[in-house]
């Protein structure tokens, strides 16, 4: 894709002025990094607070088209638009509750990992909060829309700000620019009122610290973008940092970790299966997920230590003892919490051993490496 | 100083250049977090690979911009990989090249038609 063809957020010009080096990411112009660079980004973030303007994302609405009628019905009705193309419960989300889910197909391989929640007012129900990645939101969005058909109205959001706030100093700072914020529980979402709007607030995130991610309409993102910069315990953070921080808490990256030839069992995504859905066989490749539960994955995501030398990047080989490879690093390198590379390959269950020693090939060279439990670094979610 | 295209900066005394790569490259690279160096002994031609350099986020290679022996190795940069951002033109050199042909140095840029070479990028 060329550089013309790259859209811009609404935040564009934010980045340039703070300097930020540009690269396309999703058929977005993103930033990067900013003036601080990907390492000192990265443990800015770990020690205090970083914003990322993650806009090229897919968020959207997906409402029922009748109106009237029980709120609980409603969220059941709308929910099972949307069920049969996902993993995961939806109809047995509580009010104001988000859930990490996965878009399936028939053989229960991964379209795309997303969010799903449930508004918290009684006045919203009928409706769902999904956000999608950047890279598959053409498809998703189709997906759905045309599985909810005349019954559910998808309506797209990502023409405003999708802003990230990480970090053990996020709660105070998102709570005194958007009060209330910093009572949500982990994995629930709120709307709350911001600048004569309102803005949608979710406590989740994609680097394993405490934060939040704040959907905000157009004409208040440069705002909102404004407040929380204007704190000194924030610095603008860019995909660069938002890749290792991601790789460190052991999240998977949609089109690296993940695709359509993976099931959420291999991808140890189980916890995003609905053992009831499962059981009843109304999952997608409900057969090869209830047998790889049962019997063992073929292959399984697992976290290697680096133990000398360069980076291993994705696509290195994994060796055991033999010359055949064991698997393949599908997202590495250097994890600046940790002070060494690490990374996250798809093994044979027989190598995925906790503790095991394996090699890695980079540039032809064999380097030393050790499975190691998932995540690199602790998450420190905000549990109440 | 002398510069390539392709980034790398040359000093030669007598025989022996001394080669790095330019201030501009390792603000492009970002944090460099691993060098990879040749083994002293290696001979390279122009333009051959000479060394990787990692940052955070990608490998780059660093091709030899002159052909010759390579004779020493700057072993302190796989404890202090950021001496190549801290200093990129000075301490974080990469290796010493016995040359075979010194006069090949001449054909690279001064830095003033490198820094005009960089406006055009």
């Amino acid at each position: 894709m060329s550089d013309q063809a790259l859209k811009s957020t609404v935040l564009g010009q934010a980045h340039g002025d703070l300097g930020a080096r540009m690269v396309g990411f999703g058929g977005y112009a993103m930033p990067v990094h900013y003036e601080l660079g990907i390492l000192k980004e990265h443990l800015w973030t770990r020690e205090h607070a970083g914003v990322f303007d993650v806009s090229h994302m897919g968020p959207a609405f997906l409402d029922l088209t009748v109106s009237g009628g029980d709120p609980e019905d409603r969220h059941r009705l709308v929910a099972a638009l949307i069920e049969p193309l996902v993993s995961g419960d939806i109809a047995g989300l509580k009010p104001g509750q988000i859930r990490y889910t996965l878009l399936l197909n028939d053989d229960g391989g991964i379209l795309d990992d997303l969010m799903i929640g449930r508004p918290a007012d009684p006045g919203f129900q009928g409706r769902l909060y999904v956000v999608v990645n950047a890279g598959c939101k053409e498809a998703d969005f189709a997906l759905i829309q045309d599985a909810a058909g005349e019954a559910g109205r998808l309506t797209r959001a990502d023409d405003g700000a999708l802003l990230a706030v990480q970090g053990p100093e996020a709660a105070r700072v998102v709570g005194a620019i958007l009060p209330g914020a910093e009572k949500l529980a982990f994995m629930n979402y709120a709307r709350l009122p911001y600048d004569r709007r309102s803005v949608r607030i979710a406590r989740s995130g994609y680097t394993g610290e405490d934060g939040f991610e704040i959907l905000a309409p157009a004409a208040s993102a440069r705002t909102l973008w404004s407040a929380l910069m204007a704190d000194k315990r924030i610095r603008p953070i860019g995909l660069g940092a938002r890749d290792s921080l991601r790789l460190e808490a052991g999240l998977p990256l949609y089109g690296h970790d993940l695709d359509a030839s993976v099931s959420p069992i291999e991808a140890g995504l189980a916890f995003a299966v609905s053992k009831k859905r499962l059981k009843a066989g109304a999952i997608r490749g409900a057969e090869r997920l209830a047998r790889e539960l049962a019997d063992g994955p073929g292959r399984l995501r697992a976290g290697l230590r680096i133990l000398e030398g360069a980076p291993a990047r994705e696509g290195a080989p994994v060796f055991a003892k033999a010359e055949k490879p064991v698997g393949m690093v599908t997202s590495g390198g250097f994890a600046p919490s940790i002070g060494a590379p690490i990374a996250m390959a798809f093994l044979s269950p027989a190598a995925a051993k906790l503790g095991a020693k394996l090699t890695v090939e980079v540039r032809g060279r064999r380097q030393d490496a050790e499975v190691t439990p998932l995540p690199f670094v602790p998450h420190r979610y905000h549990r109440g | 100083m002398r510069f390539s295209k392709d980034h790398e900066w040359v000093t030669l005394d007598g025989a022996t250049a001394t080669i790095g790569i330019s201030a501009y490259a390792a603000d492009q690279l970002g944090d460099v977090v691993f060098v990879e160096l040749p083994s002293v002994g290696k001979t390279v031609k122009a333009g051959d690979n000479l060394a990787v350099v990692e940052s955070v986020k990608a490998a780059s290679d660093v091709y030899a911009p002159v052909a010759g022996e390579v004779t020493a190795v700057n072993a302190a940069l796989s404890d202090a990989p950021e001496t190549v951002n801290d200093q990129p033109e000075g301490s974080g050199w990469f290796v010493k090249l016995k040359l075979a042909d010194p006069k090949q140095v001449e054909g690279l840029m001064d830095r003033g038609a490198y820094e005009t070479f960089l406006k055009s990028l």
